[in-house]
Order: structure tokens, then sequence, then C-alpha cells
């Protein structure tokens, strides 16, 4: 990066270290902080959306959209993460494959499975292997956000099912009485009343979303802690800058990360909560139209 | 008009043709990126070492065009044979186990050395030892009976010998001997040398058939003058075992 650095064996000292943390390998290491906060900024409403779906499949009064939604919350609840993760992207990219493969090279006559293998023709594969790397990398993110949002959206569906039973009956009775249809009951009362029961539920759903983001490093994203792990380990003179082991000091680096990570969010849930109470039916509702 | 769309639909199915034929010269080469110096991460961020430098000769040679990727060495296999990358290219050793799920070219380094280090002369290389999950070290160490410890990465299997988790680590020679020399005499290489395997190839497809054999051409064309045991030479030192 600068010119001083272009012999890095003649450095010493403060000037061998601004080098060394600004190699392009640990560039690529201050940008997968960006991938890690992406993945987070884009799964969350993902999930929020799937988690509305689902709970609003569970409520529904058609059985077998009731049953759907039923059985994406207790199923996806009820796997592993990690076993989820190391199976779910792998059938999705090999899924997308074959759907691709069908629609573009009808007239393959080899089988798609071959011993161990999976072969597509060239114009399926997902992204092209001519495709530049970014294009790869940028699929095994976007399967990524596919597989936490499925996951994470199962136990939203959960919280916005439970917050949607706790809004009081005589609200929609009310709505009701004033002729409202369900569907506008549902759209104006209901949901803008749940959404204070749901605030607790979704803010742990954050912090753990935020604490599973090194799960990334399965799907063969490059994360920060793969990153870390990487230039953290020793290094041999085959390296530029050879070091000791220094992934204690690395991981710090992380921790401090997740830490202030999560010490921001709490702040700014606690702002939100205070925000959805504001003239609710609830206690906290109550307690701030008390002291206005 | 009539011409026009004649010309146009010409253009359009060249075009595709041209589309095709890149297609099918990017080879996706798989390495693990982590175990100098037969690839590694250099300091700019990109795939380095001697796997790299042979394989862009092998590419030159068999005319094909290659991208680098890095894949856990845990999943490497599973990755390959789903399709997203065509070959491995990590210091993987021929074996019968890995035989039976995927094809290897023939070897470009001979069966070499693996060897033991400590942190004495008399470490005890029948208590715990340390080794990268899913190698040929890993299972050769089960048999011994002596207590297997893994890692998924090469390097943490040093750094457990370092903080005293295990008495020795068990790896290639080449890997180690680097490692060992500039300890400063923290970390010893063991007098305890086996030979485990039938070298290293280039893990493929076993439907790849055409692809192992351009790679094969290739790997004999090397051999053949001399500037595989050249490139061995330079990477593993002058007591590297050459062909």
């Amino acid at each position: 990066m600068f010119n001083s650095c272009a012999d890095p064996a003649s450095l010493e000292g403060l000037s061998w270290l601004l080098c060394y943390l600004t190699t392009g390998k640990h560039m690529l290491f201050y940008g997968s902080f960006l991938v890690v906060i992406a993945l987070m900024l884009i799964t969350a409403p993902t999930a929020l959306l799937f988690g509305f779906g689902g709970a609003m499949a569970a409520r529904s009064h058609l059985l077998p959209l009731r049953w759907l939604g039923k059985a994406y919350t207790s199923m996806v609840r009820g796997i592993p993460d990690i076993a989820f993760f190391l199976f779910v992207p792998f059938a999705l990219d090999q899924g997308f494959e074959y759907l691709r493969h069908k629609v573009k090279c009808p007239d393959w006559d080899t089988p798609v499975r071959q011993g161990n293998d999976f072969v597509v023709c060239a114009q399926a594969k997902l992204p092209l292997s001519s495709s530049p790397q970014w294009m790869h990398e940028a699929y095994g993110f976007s399967l990524a956000v596919l597989a936490f949002a499925v996951v994470f959206g199962a136990f939203a569906a959960n919280v916005i099912y439970g917050a949607m039973q706790a809004v009081p009956r005589s609200q929609m009775e009310t709505a009701e009485a004033y002729g409202m249809s369900r569907r506008q009951a549902f759209w104006r009362i209901l949901v803008p009343q749940m959404w204070v029961f749901a605030l607790p539920g979704l803010s742990n759903l954050w912090m753990i979303l935020i604490k599973a983001t090194p799960l990334l490093f399965l799907l063969g994203v490059e994360d920060i802690v793969y990153w870390a792990r990487e230039l953290g380990g020793s290094k041999t003179s085959a390296y530029a800058y050879p070091h000791p082991d220094w992934r204690l000091w690395y991981f710090i680096g992380l921790l401090a990360f997740y830490l202030s990570l999560t010490k921001l969010s709490e702040l700014v849930l606690t702002r939100l909560t205070r925000r959805l109470s504001h003239g609710q039916a609830t206690m906290a509702g109550e307690a701030q139209r008390r002291t206005a | 008009m009539k011409k026009l769309i004649l010309s146009t639909a010409a253009l359009a199915l060249t075009a595709g043709m041209a589309l095709a034929g890149s297609h099918a010269t990017t080879v996706r080469m798989g390495t693990e990126g982590a175990y100098p110096p037969y690839n590694f991460i250099n300091d700019n961020g990109e795939v380095d070492g001697f796997e790299r430098e042979l394989g862009d000769e092998l590419c030159k040679r068999a005319e094909l065009t290659c991208e680098w990727v890095t894949n856990e060495w845990d999943s490497i296999i599973p990755n390959l044979v789903s399709g997203n990358y065509d070959t491995i290219i990590a210091g993987m050793s021929i074996t019968d186990e890995r035989e039976e799920v995927i094809d290897f070219t023939q070897n470009y380094i001979p069966p070499a050395s693996s060897a033991y280090v400590g942190l004495s002369a008399d470490a005890d290389i029948t208590g715990v030892i340390a080794a990268q999950t899913a190698t040929i070290q890993a299972g050769y160490v089960a048999e011994t009976g002596a207590t297997l410890l893994e890692f998924a990465t090469p390097d943490e299997t040093v750094a457990a010998v370092r903080n005293g988790e295990a008495d020795a680590v068990f790896a290639d020679k080449d890997f180690l001997a680097p490692i060992a020399a500039e300890s400063g005499g923290e970390l010893v290489m063991l007098d305890a040398d086996v030979q485990l395997g039938g070298g290293v190839g280039l893990g493929l497809r076993e439907s790849d058939t055409e692809l192992k054999a351009k790679f094969d051409t290739a790997i004999t064309s090397m051999k053949a003058d001399g500037t595989l045991n050249t490139m061995i030479l330079k990477w593993f030192g002058a007591d590297a075992a050459t062909y």
C-alpha cells in the first residue's frame, strides 16, 4: 500500500506493523467486516418477512395453509442450525442447477448423478464456471442469506404468532363493531399493536443472529472468523511478514467487534421499545401516559 | 429484411458457440490455502506456493484458462463432486479410500516422508499426537495406537504442540521442516519418518475423464523436460525427493 512497504524484511517496529496491517490480505480481512454487517442487514428484514408470512399462514382459516405455517415453524426450529446450514445451501444449489439443466440442456443424455458426482451441463452451472470470482462469492453469499432467513424466519414466525395472539381480543371486537372487515381489522388494529409484544422476542433473535454470523464460514463465505484464523496463525518465512501465533490478538479484536455491535443493538432496541409502547394499552404505554 | 434476420440469427449462433467454447475451457482449481509451501494465501491475499506455480504451468501446457478458489479442507471433496470447482490441487495424497470417491492424475510429487515434530527430541510419539482431520497422517496415527487429536487446519496442529496440548504433530515433512527450522529451537523434528501414500496428485471428478487426460499429459511433459524437478527443488529445498 505504501511505497516504504516494498521490502518488508528491512522494516522494524512501528513501520513494520503499519505495513503488516495494510497488506492486501488485511484489506480482505477489513472488507469481511462489511460482509458480516451486510449479511445481518439483509437477513434481518428477509427473516422478518419469512416470519410474518409464517405467522399469517399459521393463523389462516384455510387448513392446508395453516398446516404449512405450523410445519415450517416446528420443522425448522427442531433441526440443529449446523445440520441445517450444511444441508440447505448444498440442496438449494443443486436444486437450482438441476432445474436450469432441465431447461437449458433438454437433449443431454448422461445422468445428472454419476456415482458420487453431480454433473450438469456447462450452461446450467450456477454461476457459470467462466464467470468472475466475485459472482461466485455473491452467489454463495445469497445462498447464505437465504439459509439464515429460513432458519431465523421460523423463530420469528413463532414470536410474531404469539404477539398476534397477545393483542387483547377486545381490540379486535371493537374494530368489528365499528364495521371493519377482517382484513381491515388485521392490518389497522392487530398489526400495529402486535409489534410491541413481538419486540422482546425479535430483539433476542437479532442478538442471536449477530452471534450466529460466524456460521457463514461453514458455507464457504470468507468471513471475519476465517480471516482472523488465517491471519493469526503462525507464519514462516514463506510469507513476507513472518510472525508467531497471533490468533489471540485477532480473536480479541473480534470479541471487541461483537461486543460493541451487541451494545449498539441494545441501545437501538431500547429506544425502539419506548417508541412502540407510546399510546399502547400496555403497562409501559400506560406508564408513559402518566408521566406525560 | 430476410437477410437481416438471417445474419442476426447467424451472429447469435456463432456468439452462442463462442460462449459455449469459453465455458468448456475455464477450469476452477480448488485448493486449501493453508499449507505452506504447498499452497497458501500470500500477503496480497492471493493463492501462492508450489501448487500455484505448478497449476498455472499445467494450465498453460494444457491450454486451459484456470481460476483459483479456496475451500476448507474438511469439505474439499464434497464440493468437488457437487461441481463447485473442477480440480483439487491441495497437497492431497493419493490413497485407496479417496480413489473410491474421486479420481487422481498421476502424482506430481513423489511419495514423500511424513514426520513428527515435538518440543524435544525425546517427545513420546505414542502419546497424544496432533494431525489434520481427514489426512493420511490422521489415519496413520489412529492405527499406531497413539491418542489422535484432530484439527481442521494444519496451523492448529502445530499450535497444539506449542501450547502443550499434544506431545507431537504428525504431518508431511515438507510442511513441518521450515516450521521446525524457524522456531528458534522451540520445535524439534523427531527422527521417526514414515512413508505414507502414493504421492500427491490432482483430484478430479470420476466423470471428468477428459480433463484428467489433459492434466496427465501436461504432468508427463513437465516430468520429461525436468521443469517439475526444478520446481520441487525451488519450493521444498535441495533435500526434496524428485523424479
